[in-house]
């Protein structure tokens, strides 16, 4: 299956999406209207902190025009005494954030939802519902909220006996990092800290919801699994899922936050009470408010190494913010900061800090490129100090086949060490860099590498074959990164046929089998698997028809370029018998041909990824730019290569943004004075070079075509390579992100 | 839901009564660029809505010779762009008012709308105030005139009267050794609102600094002609001490907020970093002419 030589896996074949994206004709979960449709609006939280004594939304429902409004009474109930998950998401805070129940958690946060024949309608109405709140102290930063007098949000938090808001810890450990800290010839420990970002997308959250009079509900909404919006919105709604088909609208951009829902429950208690089809869709005000982001986080690495660079300790206290309510991606900073590397005495601990914010949602890898920024500092800093070249220095202290990795799994292939020779030999790396190319402006280069798990989980293909010889193919995903083209690829590969001749779509949750999400980059790697025995299941069947057609045991029947062929000479001689062929008489010969193929898949094998960078610092005005960038990661196989330098390119993109410009500001009274494109600073086109992706091609021995994950790897790297690169211009290491203008021209101004 | 009338009037004097009649519950319509975004985001809500860009006048370049012009106030920064003329006569100016937005944006916005916007960050609004442009202004009571640095009362403010519309910038001659030149600190390169925008006109002869004009925006409440920048300039041959008293009086004019787009420390020292730059561009573009 790893033949290079392949016609279609590996091509940089049209994409499927394409046509109907330039031309404006894609379907987003905004474009769907029904007939009798009214809209809804969220009523939000004027307060960052505040207990709800009680709604009144009597006003609101006598206005004319107003069909039903809701609060989260009309929810199942979660008690807080009692966790139901779904995935690795809790529906006691699922429920709380899609409407607050005893608490308004963060300015922005859902109380009531009314639906009404206009959105204007709808906002009045908002207006009419009387909340009344005891506002309390609000606590927003990491650093506020753990000190000992800090505003609680929860009384039933307690952390070390006491009421905290410290809602969860996480710890890894591997040997004994007293001994290791005292082996080694040097110790580093740093203090960092990142702001929150926001995974960008450029669609809001919006759904239309019908939920009809005998009780059947249907989603057209975008997310990054419909079968999470049918499981979620069944929970939350107590419908059963049989009962709720969730249609995948095309998606503009997740970067993990569609994982979870917002809005579709609330429209399908909208639409039960009302008996009318509703529509939400949110603004980017709200989306900035309420939905998402990353994780801000404080982290404290401390890493010992001998004089060679072995690695001999490292200890890593990561605290990130959950936002309102509990759930931080502690497994990001804590499980991957130190994975890739070979070291016997670790410590690494994670402690999930709730504050007044927005509850955090996945982006991208979520918390590994926290994590990373500060290892891969720290290792900067010790390369630098031992005198030794940073990439050597990784390359000696790699994980190896066999170890047990900190998180527990023991490790196969491991193929770190390519990533970093990937680089070692691009021209990037010993391109010579004028450091001082004019007066006022410096040039430094920087280098970093990032760990990812990626993971396998449950896919459904269906390959059907058409009456006149074609394919359809069937996926349970929605196609954030390409999956769609990945696939055809493969099909069209293993089928034999041309690549036009290959259709896949996305089916809905009552169409194709139960899908995970697309997350975890794991959906590329499980629906090729599945697409392969699915594929090889309709080849047997292709098979067996020649061999009924012919006589011939099936045993004696190949496939190939598309056509079956006697196996041998001994099979006897008979002219091939093509797809469109034995598509043709496929009802006489037992009927028609397809297969589904459902699997929990195994295998995929973590991302490893290294970056080189170069930038330009204008002193004078602080200002940082990226010159020249270069992301080699190992992806197993590229099955699209367009689309894995995509996936390359704009994690590295948002990752520049998350490392210079991006940050969620708030005003003393807790809410968020940046929420819009305009403030809040996500890199334009013409802030970034041309991003070369170096694709790294180890077949990953555990998969058909040897896929590993490919999107989330790269937004680990970017934020250390860049702090690396940028005190290799200035000779000042940053500790804390964004390095924005202002805080770059603040430490220059500094002694 | 409430109705908006949508007026297109053929002429100022229409425009006027109609802006007047509607006694402040009316919005004078010229891009669209700030008054669309502010409508749809609840922060205004006109009854009526006066289009002015159907008023010769107001979308008029005039070429009024020796590098003079008259612009009309709804004339698009894209259209400005196309004009040879205004271009070699002031560069600074037409930079400043093709950095509002984007591309798209600059098919739409106009330096008059700029200026009523009334934001202290505005970017045509410093460049013009260097180049020492007066403003026509049609009201009730006639036709008056006064400086750009006049016309912005504070954020959102101008001093214009009930019913007055902006209808053109007046240019003045430009004599030989002349050029202007505007930056502003962003920290993207583009689709981004000035943390500091700098403006600066000169008349250079023989090397030395014969008339300067310094305007300076996003540092205060409005727009400032910093005097005692152009003070330092003028009679100078720009050497280093010259430069830096200039930036100096850039730096003392400041009186800037800290806010989500920069803090007072930064904005203030770059107000001294962008006089500078900016001098240098002006000055390099005067010794051409």
């Amino acid at each position: 299956m790893n033949d290079m030589s392949n016609k279609w896996i590996g091509a940089r074949t049209i994409r499927p999406d394409g046509a109907d994206k330039v031309t404006g004709r894609a379907t987003y979960s905004a474009d769907n209207t029904m007939p009798g449709m009214i809209w809804g609006k969220v009523l939000r939280s004027p307060h960052a902190h505040a207990v709800i004594r009680s709604i009144d939304t009597s006003k609101a429902e006598a206005l004319p025009g107003v069909k039903a409004v809701v609060t989260a009474k009309d929810f199942v109930d979660f008690p807080i005494d009692k966790s139901v998950m779904l995935g690795i998401q809790d529906m006691r805070w699922m429920a709380r954030n899609i409407l607050a129940k005893e608490k308004a958690l963060f300015h922005g946060h859902p109380v009531a939802a009314v639906a009404a024949i206009s959105e204007e309608v709808a906002a009045e109405a908002c207006k009419l519902i009387e909340v009344d709140y005891e506002v309390l102290p609000h606590v927003i930063e990491i650093e506020d909220a753990i000190k000992p007098d800090a505003p609680i949000l929860h009384d039933w938090v307690r952390h070390e006996g006491k009421p905290s808001n410290i809602a969860g810890t996480m710890v890894l450990k591997a040997g004994d990092i007293e001994k290791g800290f005292a082996e080694a010839d040097i110790v580093v420990e740093r203090t960092f800290t990142t702001r929150p970002v926001h995974q960008g997308y450029i669609e809001p959250h919006a759904c239309t919801v019908s939920h009809a009079a005998d009780g059947r509900v249907t989603i057209w909404s975008s997310s990054q699994g419909q079968f999470m919006v049918r499981a979620m919105t069944s929970l939350l709604t107590g419908i059963p899922q049989s009962n709720i088909r969730a249609i995948p609208a095309e998606i503009g951009g997740g970067f993990g936050a569609k994982t979870i829902v917002y809005l579709e429950p609330v429209a399908v208690m909208l639409s039960k009470k009302s008996g009318r089809p509703v529509k939400i869709v949110m603004t980017r005000d709200e989306v900035q408010r309420a939905t998402g982001p990353a994780p801000g986080s404080l982290m404290t690495v401390k890493i010992g190494a001998k004089k060679d660079g072995t690695l001999v300790a490292a200890q890593g206290t990561f605290y990130l913010q959950a936002g309102g309510l509990p759930g931080s991606p502690l497994r990001g900073p804590v499980g991957c900061s130190f994975a890739a590397y070979a070291i016997p005495n670790v410590l690494s601990t994670g402690y999930d800090v709730v504050s007044n914010r927005s509850k955090v949602a996945a982006y991208r890898a979520p918390g590994a490129p926290h994590g990373a920024f500060a290892t891969e500092s720290v290792l900067d800093e010790i390369a630098e100090k031992l005198g030794l070249d940073p990439l050597d220095m990784r390359v000696r202290n790699s994980a190896k086949p066999g170890d047990k990795a900190i998180y527990g799994a023991t490790f196969g292939d491991v193929t770190f060490v390519e990533t970093m020779d990937a680089i070692r030999k691009h021209p990037h790396y010993k391109a010579p860099l004028d450091k001082n190319p004019r007066p006022g402006v410096k040039r430094g280069r920087g280098v970093a590498s990032g760990f990812w798990y990626n993971a396998g989980g449950e896919s459904s293909v269906q390959v059907n074959i058409t009456e006149d010889g074609n394919v359809v193919v069937t996926t349970g995903h929605p196609d954030v990164g390409g999956s769609r083209a990945s696939i055809a690829n493969v099909v069209a590969e293993l089928m034999g046929i041309d690549h036009s001749r290959v259709n896949v779509i996305i089916g809905d949750t009552q169409t194709i089998g139960f899908s995970n999400l697309t997350g975890g980059s794991r959906v590329t790697f499980a629906s090729a698997m599945v697409a392969t025995a699915s594929c090889e299941k309709v080849v047997g069947q292709l098979k067996e028809r020649a061999a009924k057609i012919w006589k011939i045991d099936a045993e004696a029947v190949k496939w190939e370029d598309g056509m079956a062929l006697p196996a041998g000479d001994n099979a006897g001689k008979f002219p091939p018998l093509s797809l469109k062929e034995l598509a043709a008489k496929a009802n006489e010969m037992g009927g028609p041909i397809g297969a589904q193929v459902q699997l929990n898949t195994t295998g995929a094998d973590p991302g490893y990824a290294t970056h080189c960078v170069d930038v330009e610092v204008d002193v004078d005005l602080g200002i940082i730019r990226v010159l020249r960038y270069t992301a080699a990661q190992d992806v197993g196989r590229a099955l699209h290569p367009s689309y894995v330098e995509g996936q390359i390119q704009g994690g590295v993109v948002q990752g520049i943004g998350w490392a210079l410009s991006e940050e969620y500001l708030y005003d003393k009274q807790g809410r968020v004075d940046n929420a819009s494109f305009l403030d809040y600073r996500m890199p334009v086109c013409s802030d970034v070079p041309m991003i070369e992706a170096v694709v790294v091609e180890i077949p990953n021995s555990k998969h058909p075509q040897g896929v590993r994950g490919v999107g989330e790897a790269p937004i680990v790297p970017p934020l250390a390579a860049i702090a690396n690169a940028v005190h290799d211009a200035l000779g000042k290491r940053f500790y804390a992100l964004p390095m924005s203008p202002p805080k770059v021209t603040a430490r220059m101004d500094e002694a | 839901m409430t109705d908006i009338r949508y007026l297109a009037p053929n002429t100022l004097d229409e425009a006027v009564s109609a802006f007047a009649a509607a006694s402040g519950a009316a919005s004078i319509l010229a891009g669209g660029t700030d008054l669309l975004v502010q409508m749809r985001a609840g922060v205004r809500k006109p009854g009526t809505i006066i289009d002015i860009k159907k008023i010769p006048a107001l979308t008029a370049i005039e070429d009024l010779g020796g590098g003079a012009f008259r612009i009309g106030a709804a004339v698009s920064g894209a259209v400005l762009a196309e004009h040879m003329g205004f271009a070699k006569a002031w560069p600074g100016v037409l930079e400043a008012i093709n950095l509002i937005g984007s591309k798209q944006v600059q098919g739409r916005a106009s330096p008059g709308g700029n200026l009523c916007n009334s934001s202290p960050a505005g970017d045509s609004v410093p460049a013009m105030v260097a180049a020492g442009a007066v403003v026509t202004i049609q009201g009730p009571n006639g036709k008056r005139e006064v400086p750009v640095e006049a016309v912005p009362a504070g954020p959102g403010r101008t001093t214009l009267a009930p019913g007055e519309i902006v209808v053109s910038f007046t240019f003045p001659v430009r004599p030989k050794g002349a050029s202007d030149a505007y930056l502003r600190m962003i920290p993207r390169t583009e689709m981004d609102i000035a943390v500091v925008g700098l403006g600066v006109n000169l008349t250079m002869e023989g090397g030395v600094v014969k008339a300067a004009r310094v305007g300076l925006g996003a540092v205060a409440p409005t727009v400032l002609l910093v005097e005692g920048a152009a003070k330092a300039l003028i009679g100078s041959r720009l050497e280093d001490a010259a430069v830096e008293a200039a930036a100096a009086a850039c730096r003392a004019a400041c009186k800037p907020i800290d806010d989500k787009r920069g803090t007072i420390a930064y904005r203030t020292k770059v107000a001294g970093v962008l006089l500078k730059r900016v001098v240098a561009i002006a000055a390099a573009r005067a010794g051409g002419n």
